[in-house]
């Protein structure tokens, strides 16, 4: 659907019927910026969304053109596969893996927290292993199958771990989250004990400066066994 | 970050060829070998190393763990400090290396990080870390900035007038006392170092660490075979309870008989400027009672020589308590 800066409460549907419609489906394509957005209620999405929230599917990220004469001199060749799909780039060879994503082909869900390996924002899979991108030169991984969070899931589909991140308000700038889902993720994968602790131990290479823990300690619960709630 | 050469040897032969042209394999190396990158790459972004050619050696076959011909298990140097922990033969014939290693860094570092590259992992001294401050360890002869500055997590053992540096591993500890041998391929061959030889103490030349060549590369650990009835364990003592250095850590490996220790290995970590045997322990605990009082008496000769800088004379007795309380714990009866 095209985005419509002027969409109203007018030509949705009423709030009720959209609810109750949308409460028969499966919390992974239930939960998107949509719906949580419209349970604000409807006066919450205009008065507090800008144009650009209203927008639907995120559209596949066009990969940052490098000009021959702005390559420097010394960029080297790189082919990289990031969730599935093949890229091929000349960069710089300091260029990070997180900084390739980032800047050079337009995958900004990874972030910079420390650029250190210190906070685990940066985390991405790397042959299906969690590591810190930040610490990684991104000439090294050609022959890598790169997962990042864009890979995880999308709006209308998120993976059962993006969703129970939401379920259970396990963020609040965000700006850990990412990483705390990718983490999330690999530990569903990993020999990680049952326990609360179990969890803390396997997930503390993520830090959350807001101190969202208990809630991602409940997400990764909830989602590590599939559940919705 | 200064920029580089990168390039891809194909063979453990090509890679000791690229390696011998740096002038040094110690501190400024010119060419360095890059595996998981999360020390190289941390104080590249520093400056603290800036070399002109990165040789990426993470295509070679070096990442196998496979039983030793006499019973002892060969580490290869590529292997990720994550697979090793988890292999069931380190977790059952030489559980303090598993500790250890789960002990340090994080998750997303433990898949990152190599067995050799955890070799030669460097201090977390602040001053080796800023470039603004003088550091004999970059720049021997320009002063110790952590001798009379901020020290408190620097070492009390092994030290000098020029640097205080503290070695912060946990896993060089438990290869320590486990007394491994590290193989190296260098340009004139092969060779095999007791881990006990590989470090060196800062002395007047803190920049040089270790006894490796421009050219040399290391190819595998390897762990003696397990003596049977010995139990072996880490404790690591620090500020929190995760993802932090150690203020003290023991690693011990021991076997008790009817009460008294009949074989004992102790070492250190977080106190010293190398990965710390402490023979002296060892002496005090072999051939006598497993109890409180052999254990203290241990303890005390480990740190006799100690000498804590301004900020760290805490750590005496921390270290002290953390040697008790290991070998307490690795010889309790089940």
């Amino acid at each position: 659907m095209a985005t419509d800066k002027k969409s109203t409460p007018a030509t949705e549907p009423p709030e009720q019927e959209q609810q109750n419609d949308a409460r028969k489906q499966p919390l992974t394509s239930r939960v998107s910026r949509r719906f949580f957005l419209s349970s604000l209620g409807a006066a919450g999405i205009a008065a507090t969304a800008p144009p650009l929230l209203a927008a639907t599917a995120v559209s596949e990220p066009p990969v940052a053109e490098q000009a021959e004469s702005t390559a420097t001199a010394g960029a080297v060749p790189v082919t990289l596969k990031v969730n599935g799909k093949s890229y091929t780039l000349r960069i710089d060879p300091r260029t990070t893996l997180l900084d390739c994503l980032r800047e050079n082909l337009n995958m900004p869900g990874t972030k910079k927290g420390c650029d250190h390996g210190q906070c685990g924002a940066c985390t991405v899979h790397v042959n299906g292993q969690r590591v810190n991108s930040c610490l990684s030169f991104a000439v090294m991984h050609s022959a890598d199958e790169i997962t990042t969070i864009e890979g995880i899931g999308q709006p209308g589909n998120l993976h059962p771990m993006q969703a129970a991140f939401v379920e259970h308000d396990a963020y609040q700038c965000g700006y850990c989250t990412s990483g705390q889902i990718m983490s999330a993720v690999a530990v569903m994968s990993e020999p990680v004990g049952p326990t609360d602790d179990d969890v803390k131990q396997a997930m503390y290479g993520n830090i959350c400066r807001c101190g969202a823990y208990p809630n991602i300690i409940a997400a990764v619960q909830a989602g590590r066994s599939h559940k919705s709630a | 970050m200064q920029t580089f050469q990168y390039r891809q040897p194909a063979s453990v032969d090509q890679a000791v060829q690229a390696g011998s042209r740096s002038k040094t394999a110690q501190q400024y190396a010119d060419v360095r070998f890059i595996a998981g990158g999360t020390t190289l790459v941390d104080l590249m972004k520093l400056d603290v190393e800036h070399p002109d050619q990165l040789v990426d050696i993470n295509a070679l076959p070096l990442a196998q763990i496979k039983t030793a011909p006499d019973g002892g298990l060969v580490i290869g140097a590529l292997a990720r400090n994550s697979a090793v922990a988890r292999h069931p033969v380190v977790q059952r014939d030489y559980e303090v290396l598993s500790l250890a290693l789960l002990s340090g860094a994080s998750p997303q570092l433990r898949n990152m990080a190599t067995t050799a590259g955890n070799l030669l992992q460097r201090t977390r001294c602040p001053y080796f870390r800023d470039t603004a401050h003088a550091c004999n360890k970059r720049e021997p002869g320009t002063g110790c900035s952590a001798i009379g500055g901020h020290n408190r997590m620097m070492a009390i053992l092994g030290t000098s007038k020029d640097c205080i540096a503290s070695n912060p591993s946990d896993q060089n500890v438990a290869l320590t006392a486990l007394e491994a041998t590290i193989q190296v391929e260098g340009v004139k061959g092969k060779r095999s170092i007791s881990i006990q030889d590989f470090y060196l103490r800062p002395g007047s030349t803190p920049n040089r660490e270790n006894v490796l060549e421009p050219g040399d590369l290391i190819v595998s650990v390897t762990l003696p075979a397990p003596v049977p009835g010995t139990r072996s364990y880490y404790l690591k003592l620090r500020d929190r309870a995760a993802y932090e250095f150690a203020l003290a850590s023991a690693a011990i490996v021991v076997k008790v008989s009817g009460g008294r220790i009949e074989r004992a290995r102790v070492a250190l970590g977080g106190v010293g400027t190398v990965p710390w045997r402490s023979h002296e322990a060892e002496h005090v605990l072999e051939g006598h009672a497993a109890d409180a009082a052999t254990f203290r008496r241990a303890a005390e000769a480990a740190l006799k020589d100690a000498q804590p800088a301004s900020e760290n004379g805490f750590k005496v007795e921390l270290a002290k308590r953390c040697i008790v309380r290991a070998l307490t714990v690795s010889t309790q009866t089940a």
